[in-house]
C-alpha cells in the first residue's frame, strides 16, 4: 500500500521538475523519469501489457524522438524567452483552480471503494489481444491508417522545400 | 508478482483520481507558462499519460479490460501526434530560427 503513496510522490515530484526545468534536456530527462514511474504505477494494477506499451513506446520511441528532435534545434545560441511573472502567476492560478474544481467535487462525493483486481488475467497479453481483435478490430485496422498518414505527413512537412516559384 | 499485485488492494479509487488530477494540472500549468514550443509539447504529453493511468485504474476498477484497449488506442494515437508535431516545430525553426511560440502570433492575421 505504501507502494503506492511513494511512486505517486515521485510521479508528481518528477512531473514538476519538467516544467520547471530552465534547460528543454533536462526537462525530457525528468520526463523519462516521470514515465517510468507511470510504468510501475501499471505493473502495480497487473496491466503487463500497458506496462510493456509504455515501456517501450513512450520511453523508448517518443522520448527519444523529442531529444533527437531537440539536438536537431540549437538551443545553444539563445537561452530560453522568459514570460513575464504575472503570466506564470496567471498560469498557475489557472491550473490551481482546475485542481481545486475537481478535487472538491470528489470530496462531495464522499468516500470511494478500493480499487480491487478481481480477475488477475485481466491485463495480460492474451486477454486484451482477444479483445482487441474480436471486438474493436475495425479501431485496430483505422489506428494503422492512422499511423501510416501521420507517417507520410510527418515526412511531407519536415523535408525541405524545393523551388516552388 | 503475486505480492506486488497484493500491495494494491486497499487503496481507495479517490486516491487515484487525485494523483491523476494532480499531474494533469502540473501539464496545464506547463502549457499556460512556458514558451519553448518542445516543453509545452512535453507537458501535452503529461496530460495524456495522466489520463491514461486513470483510465487504467477505472478499468481495474470495473474489471472491465475496454479500458486498457482505449489506453493502447490512445498510446497509438500519442506517437502519431508526436510525429506531426515535431515535424511542424522543425519546419517553424527552420522559418523563423526559434521556436519560441510568441513568434507564432503571426498566424493571427
Amino acid at each position: 500500500m505504501n507502494t503506492f503513496y511513494f511512486i505517486a510522490f515521485l510521479s508528481v515530484f518528477f512531473s514538476i521538475l519538467v516544467i520547471t526545468a530552465k534547460n528543454p534536456v533536462h526537462s525530457i530527462l525528468y520526463l523519462v523519469l516521470t514515465f517510468f514511474t507511470f510504468t510501475i504505477h501499471y505493473i502495480l494494477m497487473n496491466a503487463q501489457f500497458l506496462a510493456i506499451v509504455n515501456f517501450i513506446v513512450y520511453m523508448g520511441a517518443i522520448l527519444v524522438l523529442f531529444l533527437y528532435t531537440l539536438m536537431l534545434i540549437n538551443l545553444n545560441k539563445e537561452s530560453e524567452p522568459r514570460k513575464s511573472n504575472l503570466v506564470k502567476f496567471a498560469g498557475v492560478i489557472g491550473g490551481g483552480c482546475f485542481l481545486v474544481t475537481i478535487v472538491a467535487a470528489l470530496k462531495a462525493f464522499g468516500v470511494s471503494q478500493p480499487v480491487v483486481l478481481n480477475d488477475p488475467n485481466l491485463g495480460l497479453v492474451k486477454n486484451l489481444g482477444k479483445i482487441l481483435f474480436n471486438e474493436y478490430l475495425l479501431p485496430f485496422e483505422v489506428s494503422s491508417i492512422l499511423l501510416l498518414s501521420a507517417m507520410v505527413g510527418a515526412v511531407l512537412l519536415a523535408t525541405k522545400e524545393t523551388k516552388t516559384a | 508478482m503475486e505480492t506486488l499485485t497484493q500491495n494494491i488492494q486497499a487503496i481507495p479509487l479517490n486516491h487515484y483520481i487525485i494523483l491523476c488530477v494532480i499531474i494533469f494540472s502540473i501539464g496545464v500549468i506547463g502549457v499556460l507558462i512556458r514558451r519553448n514550443a518542445i516543453v509545452i509539447f512535453m507537458s501535452i504529453e503529461l496530460m495524456l499519460n495522466a489520463v491514461n493511468l486513470l483510465l487504467t485504474a477505472f478499468s481495474v476498477y470495473r474489471g472491465d479490460a475496454t479500458g486498457q484497449v482505449f489506453v493502447f488506442f490512445i498510446i497509438a494515437l500519442a506517437a502519431a501526434e508526436v510525429a506531426v508535431g515535431l515535424a511542424i516545430i522543425v519546419m517553424i525553426y527552420r522559418n523563423t530560427n526559434s521556436i519560441d511560440i510568441n513568434v507564432l502570433n503571426r498566424l493571427k492575421w
